[in-house]
């Protein structure tokens, strides 16, 4: 049996241990609520932006005459022979399955998608070292390049999830859309974790272009929570006092959706159809936002259960430890006092 | 007829003014829209300028980039992808962007490249022009 001063060593060294892991716990907590507040922040814009473009495809007149079709270079759909395949990862790791998922669910997506050229943009630092481990880093490809179909990593922003602003999406969408517009990638996919709360999280892959439907986010494919993740995020957030359902939005939510679309006759000061099309780009600026805003959401409410998790197998382990030191103490007396009184016998 | 109109400020980050307004300044794509209460239904494209309002005496002034207005007879809102307090205005950063983006014009080859420059001079303009009126 190990002797007591061996144990007593290791329950110091574990209870370090837990009280490390119990402060990343609360820290991913109060960051998470900060995260949710500022996705909560971020909506009214948001919805008015998207109720504004739907009143406008509404309107006659943004249709060409011609064919009744909507033109814009952004609704263009071509044939998918060039993908661009944002990645949207954490910096940082001790988040549990987080960073892996996503990424196995962007190897997936590159599975689906072989024999096509695909482009990855990859943010955050995590996502960006495994993908630079497995492909090439290459320049964006031209339309008329003649280099042969790959998997390239072609882009890549790391360290700039901590302060998310709006100007990093809308640089991000703005290169995207020149692409687009020129026709050097047919489509556009972003990978990422979404979360609208502690509970109500999924992986997604959306097609961000060509826009499909304006106020639905075309989803490719989404991956739920399993039952256990749940449960493990709620114990976790009950524990650190997060809250488990978002903020109730209906109010806010009604007021934005009538932006822009109140029934009476609007003075338009410019063609409906200019406005759609100095509008549209904006859409996806916006969309490309909330997904790093959710996305760091979901990284701190994964670490918060990671850590979680942690604290309570550290205080398991603690609690076994004590054990095994106090059978190890009390073998030592018994084996004393045996020896005490055999030798007493003996005399 | 009302003497005051709600007028909202939003960006994509957040909600930056609630309040009610006698009278406001935006600065309209085809030229500055001036909004009493009762005004009639309008929707515009807004482009880089300053946006001001007047409140319980108190004039307000915002430097903003790109966005787009409702305006309704109570009820004004702009959605502006970026806007800053005249006082918050950081004066260098947007002297250094004007002379960065006065360089590109200068290197700029294609259409595109020049409507870029122009729109962030223009923005960089509108924050020197708002940050000097505010001082003056």
């Amino acid at each position: 049996m190990a002797n007591v001063l061996d144990i007593r060593r290791r329950i110091r060294s574990v209870t370090n241990t837990r009280q490390i892991t119990r402060a990343m716990k609360m820290v991913s907590a109060a960051r998470l609520r900060r995260a949710q507040e500022r996705a909560l922040a971020a909506r009214p814009y948001a919805q008015m932006l998207t109720s504004v473009l739907k009143s406008l495809v509404s309107r006659a007149e943004i249709y060409d005459p011609a064919s009744g079709e909507l033109l814009h270079p952004l609704l263009v759909r071509r044939p998918e022979q060039n993908v661009l395949l944002v990645v949207i990862t954490g910096d940082k790791g001790l988040a549990g399955a987080f960073n892996a998922n996503i990424l196995k669910a962007a190897m997936r997506f590159l599975e689906a998608k072989s024999g096509k050229n695909v482009e990855i943009e990859a943010i955050g630092r995590k996502g960006r070292d495994f993908l630079r481990r497995r492909f090439k880093t290459a320049d964006p490809r031209g339309a008329d390049s003649t280099a042969p179909v790959a998997t390239t990593l072609v882009g890549e922003q790391v360290g700039v999830l901590n302060r998310i602003e709006y100007p990093l999406a809308s640089e991000l969408a703005e290169r995207i859309i020149r692409r687009y517009t020129h026709a050097e990638i047919d489509a556009v996919y972003l990978v990422f974790n979404e979360f609208k709360s502690v509970i109500a999280q999924r992986l997604v892959v959306e097609q961000l272009l060509p826009v499909e439907q304006i106020g639905a986010p075309a989803i490719a494919e989404a991956t739920e929570m399993r039952l256990e993740e749940k449960k493990r995020a709620i114990e976790a957030a009950r524990g650190a006092g997060v809250a488990l359902r978002p903020a109730d939005t209906r109010e806010a939510d009604a007021r934005a959706a009538a932006f822009a679309a109140a029934p009476v006759d609007y003075i338009y000061e410019q063609p409906p159809a200019v406005l759609f099309r100095a509008l549209l780009p904006k859409y996806l600026s916006i969309q490309i936002f909330h997904a790093l805003l959710e996305s760091v959401a979901a990284e701190h409410a994964a670490r918060m259960t990671a850590m979680e998790s942690a604290t309570n197998n550290a205080s398991e382990m603690i609690d076994a430890l004590t054990l095994a030191m106090n059978r190890a103490r009390q073998a030592k007396i018994t084996k004393e006092i045996i020896e005490i009184v055999s030798g007493a016998a003996a005399l | 007829m009302a003497e005051t109109f709600q007028l909202e400020i939003v960006t994509p980050e957040k909600l930056v003014v609630r309040d009610s307004a006698e009278e406001a300044q935006i600065p309209g794509r085809n030229g500055y829209l001036g909004v009493l209460p009762g005004h009639a239904p309008l929707i515009t494209e807004l482009g880089a300028g300053e946006i001001s309002y007047r409140s319980g005496g108190q004039l307000h002034r915002f430097a903003m980039a790109w966005g787009f207005a409702e305006v309704l007879p109570d009820h004004v809102t702009v959605l502006a992808e970026t806007v800053e307090r005249a006082d918050e205005i950081d004066l260098a950063r947007a002297q250094r962007s004007l002379a960065e983006a006065e360089e590109s014009l200068k290197s700029a080859r294609t259409e595109e490249d020049v409507s870029e420059a122009a729109g962030k001079i223009e923005r960089a303009q509108a924050r020197l022009d708002v940050s000097q009126r505010q001082q003056s």
